[in-house]
């Protein structure tokens, strides 16, 4: 029989300790007490639950063979003669055991700690019951200002409440930040209009009218609020051991030594539940040290603890703060730039030369570098590091890099050495990177460091870039893809590389995309000029130029839609889709459609979409420019420009903003005396407000710098590579791109204008020429051999007097839509 | 072997749809080299019928078409589909006969995997 070994609890650490002990020697036989309901998660993550990332995406949970893990059953008991331990339902003998238990929130003993709407926030569970509590209410207030209460803080404004920080400390951040480094943090939050109120303490609360009242230690200081958490620190949740007899601290704790024993030889502690040599240590590092010690011991080793890096790093509400090393030391170096909120501190040996420690507010991205550095050379100057200019000097093999892991460059480089690529292989094979994420952007310059050249290649068929690609096209004027892949490529292609090139082809106007070998190349909705749906029908998006449309012609699309039987419905880009169209029926949709005067609206490419307007001076009484037009002007000269990504535009009247032009790949905004011109917008999975590039323009400056904006994205992005990744790519930014664009720093833009205008004259409706070409109407048929009967698997049904896919209605039940504030499963 | 069109009318590179005698659906592809393969229209990732509409291409040289709505490739010799082994496309037998491509149902079905 193999011997038996019982954790309590399924934390973090607990869940790591059981991986590595499984790895390292699976013959134990392994029970672990979950007292929450749900299998490990990464707590360190918590607050991305407010930005909708589910309980399940946090999940650590990971089938351990031999690991039978009891769900929401917490240990009541441990009877350490008899070796078992007891929970309300079940008796579990162990050979050796270990704690796990980790922390709990501490709430200062305070009258009216316990009345309704006061929280802690520490389990998913803490914040289902705050979300909950915070629907259609006001104002919350957080009792703590260091890192988890700022966190707190954080999550109550993503939950739309005015949010008031109550801190005992003169400063935020106590711990990790000096005096001038907590002023310059209070600065960025209350610019986010979160109350701060340091050295303040609460002293009782009472429920007053449906509301909650908090007095505090100063007098006339009190806070009416709708819901208060206290974020004041952690204890150890260490009863049970004290119960039956275990050794703790002080100042709470299991003790154990440096090999995580307890008093008790069969019984370790791990996690926040130790006090290792009278140290609790409340970050998931060390604790994940600890995990691996028991792990080795347990299986024979000689494991000792390595020691804790303390170092935190933290990104709230776009606000940076890291503290790593040593929190004082011989001699410092400061700088601060109040009008930017960047404070930064080094600390250093008494001759200067190795880095102790540091402190970094408003700009943190040096921190993985100073981090990895301390014990060593100190990398560069502040004014340096902070600029983000090239900085020198390699860092010792020695230096952690992903403290969360315990990670060396050595590891790392060594990992790279044996094949590791990029950042998931190394995530893979070395676990860096994969808690707090913090040394990611260190990862990848290890991996340029290691001579690995992340691939930007596009296929597995060409070794180049979209972007070398495109160039070589240019150059070579090839004009298929068997002469490039047979002479720049291996192999017959696939569903990367062909699109890819196909819409290469395009943007240098080489014809109608369904001519010759090019329909080989298209992506299906290409192939068909419309937007397969889930059941193989299409979408039909006509192109309705600004959004602007006559009573005629929303009569034809009415209309069609009927005959046809098409369910409508009015998109987000200001036009309007007909679904549900069968493969046979689209070109004669379209014929009716192109007699109407209607155009491809490219909602399946690569390409233009729509430039949305506002309804700007015809009719507004803010307008100051005729965004109408500009819009239609804008739409027409770009339709059918196909691109790396989807283009989208929009242009507004005035700068109120009702065309949601930042939010747009081009986004236009009338001013007095012209317009502003704002670039690399986008909405979808990563919304990102568009930078202004240029200000007060006349039109024909404004099109013209456009056009070479679109170009130059065009000719130098990656594939699927939208706007904004590609401005934020640019190295030099903003200012190299206006350099480019405007000043024609590269002596380029004759070339972009030449491309522009190639495009411009040669646009041609892609479905006119479908219509118009008997070949090319070969293929819109639903069996070759039966090219007029429909297929017979596709059918719809009704719902909300339009017709669906069938099968609508039982899936809508599977997944309910959710009304007004979402419970969560 | 039934007939479903002339060899020409299938463009290099591209698939076409065919209506079998027994109702199912064949997907019937010509490659750049002029070779043929056919396997079932049914993508089994989402029950649509649209595997004729995919790309094909090769993955490390095994000839592939990859599934138009989720983009999944299958291997176009074997109807193995390479991102889940728990999938997979039935294959027909195919050939031209006459400058007309004829594809095989029911009992030959298989036949030329
Ligand atoms: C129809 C429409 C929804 C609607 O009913 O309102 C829609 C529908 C689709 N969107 Fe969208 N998007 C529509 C407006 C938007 C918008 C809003 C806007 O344009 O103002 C956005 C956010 C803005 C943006 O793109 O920056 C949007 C962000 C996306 C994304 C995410 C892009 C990103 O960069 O993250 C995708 C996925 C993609 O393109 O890779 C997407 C992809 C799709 C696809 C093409 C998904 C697909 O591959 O099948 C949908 C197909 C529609 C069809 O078959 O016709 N759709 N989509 C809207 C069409 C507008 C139009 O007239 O062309
Ligand atoms: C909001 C938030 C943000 C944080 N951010 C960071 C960060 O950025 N960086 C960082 O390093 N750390 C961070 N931490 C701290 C980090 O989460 C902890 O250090 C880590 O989770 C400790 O792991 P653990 O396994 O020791 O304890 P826990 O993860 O707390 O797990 C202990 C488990 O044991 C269970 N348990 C207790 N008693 C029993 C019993 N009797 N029977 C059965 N089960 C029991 C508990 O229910 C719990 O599930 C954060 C914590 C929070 C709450
Ligand atoms: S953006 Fe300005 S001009 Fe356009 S509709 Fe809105 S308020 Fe009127
Ligand atoms: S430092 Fe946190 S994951 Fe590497």
């Amino acid at each position: 029989m193999s011997d038996k070994l019982v954790v309590i609890g399924d934390g973090m650490v607990g869940r790591r300790f059981l991986e590595a002990v499984v790895q390292r020697d699976p013959s134990w036989d392994v029970t672990v007490l979950c007292e929450e309901p749900r299998p490990a998660y990464d707590r360190v993550r918590l607050s991305a639950f407010f930005d909708g990332v589910s309980a399940e995406e946090l999940s650590l949970a990971s089938d351990l063979d031999g690991v039978s893990v009891r769900l929401g059953e917490a240990a009541t008991e441990v009877d350490r003669d008899a070796k078992v331990v007891r929970s309300a339902t079940g008796e579990y003998p162990y050979d050796k055991l270990v704690f796990a238990t980790g922390s709990y929130a501490f709430v200062p003993p305070m009258e009216g700690a316990d009345l309704d709407g006061v929280f802690v926030y520490r389990t998913i569970e803490d914040l289902e019951a705050i979300k909950a509590h915070a629907a259609g209410r006001r104002h919350g207030v957080v009792i703590g200002g260091g890192l988890l209460g700022l966190e707190a803080a954080n999550a109550l404004s993503l939950l739309g409440l005015e949010t008031q920080i109550v801190e005992f400390a003169p400063w935020l951040m106590a711990r990790q930040l000096d005096e001038a480094g907590g002023g310059v943090l209070k600065q960025h939050i209350e610019k986010l209009g979160i109350k701060v109120d340091c050295g303040t303490g609460g002293s009782r609360i009472e429920a007053v009218d449906g509301r909650l009242r908090m007095e505090t230690n100063r007098e006339g200081v009190s806070f009416d609020t709708d819901l208060i958490v206290f974020a004041a620190g952690v204890r150890p949740r260490d009863q049970l051991a004290r119960d039956c007899g275990i050794e703790v601290g002080e100042r709470g704790g299991i003790t154990t030594d440096l090999a995580c024993r307890t008093s008790d030889p069969d019984v370790y502690a791990i996690g926040e539940v130790a006090a290792m040599e009278g140290v609790c240590y409340g970050l998931v590092a060390p604790g994940y040290s600890m995990a691996e010690v028991v792990a080795d011991r347990l299986a024979g080793g000689e494991a000792t603890f390595p020691g804790a890096d303390m170092s935190t790093k933290l990104k709230l509400l776009g606000v940076d703060v890291a503290q790593f090393g040593a929190f004082d030391g011989p001699l410092a170096t400061t700088y601060l730039d109040p009008a930017n909120g960047t404070y930064a501190k080094l600390i250093l040996s008494d001759d200067a030369t190795t880095l102790l420690g540091g402190m970094l507010v408003g700009n943190a991205e040096p921190y993985p570098l100073l981090r990895a550095s301390v014990g060593g050379k100190v990398p560069g100057t502040l004014a340096d590091l902070l600029g983000g200019g090239e900085v020198e000097g390699a860092l010792p093999d020695g230096a952690q890099v992903c403290s969360c892991n315990a990670v060396t460059k050595g590891e790392i480089m060594g990992a790279i050495h044996e094949g590791c690529t990029d950042v998931p292989a190394l995530k893979s094979c070395t676990k860096a990177g994969t808690s707090c994420g913090s040394c990611v952007p260190m990862l990848k310059q290890l991996l340029a460091e290691g001579g690995v050249e992340v691939s930007k290649s596009v296929c597995e068929h060409f070794t180049q870039s979209r972007a070398e690609l495109f160039d070589i096209v240019k150059v070579t004027g090839i004009t298929t893809f068997s002469e490039l892949i047979a002479r720049h490529g291996t192999g017959a292609g696939c569903d990367l590389c062909k699109p890819t090139v196909a819409s290469i082809l395009a943007s240098l106007s080489n014809g109608h995309i369904l001519d010759g070998e090019q329909a080989t190349l298209q992506d299906t909705n290409d192939h068909f000029l419309a937007n397969m749906q889930r059941n193989g029908t299409y979408s039909v998006v006509p192109r309705i130029p600004g959004g602007e449309i006559t009573p005629d012609k929303l009569i034809v699309i009415g209309q069609v839609a009927k005959d046809f039987d098409l369910y409508t419905k009015i998109t987000g880009g200001q036009r309007i889709d007909m679904f549900g169209a069968r493969v046979e029926d689209l070109p004669k949709i379209w014929r009716r459609l192109v007699d109407a005067g209607f155009e491809s609206g490219h909602a399946y490419g690569k390409a233009l979409r729509t430039v949305k307007s506002c309804v700007g001076t015809d009719w507004c009484r803010y307008g100051v420019q005729d965004s109408v037009k500009m819009a239609i002007d804008l739409e027409l000269r770009y339709r059918g420009l196909r691109s790396p990504h989807k283009l989208k535009s929009a242009v507004s009247g005035c700068a109120r903003e009702c065309a949601e032009a930042r939010g747009k790949d081009f986004g236009i905004i009338a001013t007095e005396d012209g317009w502003n011109l704002y670039v690399g917008g986008n909405g979808g999975f990563t919304p990102r407000h568009a930078d202004l590039l240029l200000s007060d323009v006349d039109s024909e400056t404004l099109v013209r710098t456009i056009d070479r904006f679109l170009m130059f994205y065009i000719s130098t992005a990656d594939r699927l590579q939208r706007t904004s990744k590609w401005v934020e790519g640019l190295e030099g930014g903003l200012d190299y791109l206006r350099g480019v664009i405007v000043d024609d720093r590269l002596g380029i833009c004759e070339d972009l204008d030449a491309m522009m205008a190639k495009h411009v004259e040669h646009y041609a409706d892609e479905w006119k020429g479908v219509i118009d070409d008997p070949e090319k109407l070969q293929r819109f048929v639903s069996f070759v051999n039966a090219p007029e009967t429909p297929d017979p698997s596709i059918e719809f049904e009704e719902v909300r007097g339009q017709k669906f896919p069938a099968g609508t209605t039982a899936r809508s039940h599977t997944q309910p839509v959710l009304l007004g504030t979402p419970e969560r499963k | 072997m039934e007939p479903i069109c002339a060899f020409d009318r299938i463009i290099p590179g591209r698939g076409v749809a065919a209506l079998l005698a027994d109702g199912t659906q064949a997907a019937v592809f010509r490659l750049h080299d002029d070779s043929l393969f056919a396997v079932s229209n049914l993508d089994p990732f989402t029950g649509a019928n649209v595997i004729s509409r995919g790309i094909v291409g090769d993955r490390a040289g095994e000839p592939v078409v990859m599934s138009p709505l989720l983009k999944q490739a299958f291997a176009l010799k074997t109807g193995e589909c390479l991102d889940d082994p728990s999938a997979s496309l039935d294959v027909y037998a195919v050939e031209v006969l006459g400058g007309e491509v004829r594809v095989g149902v029911g009992a030959e079905l298989k036949a030329a995997a």
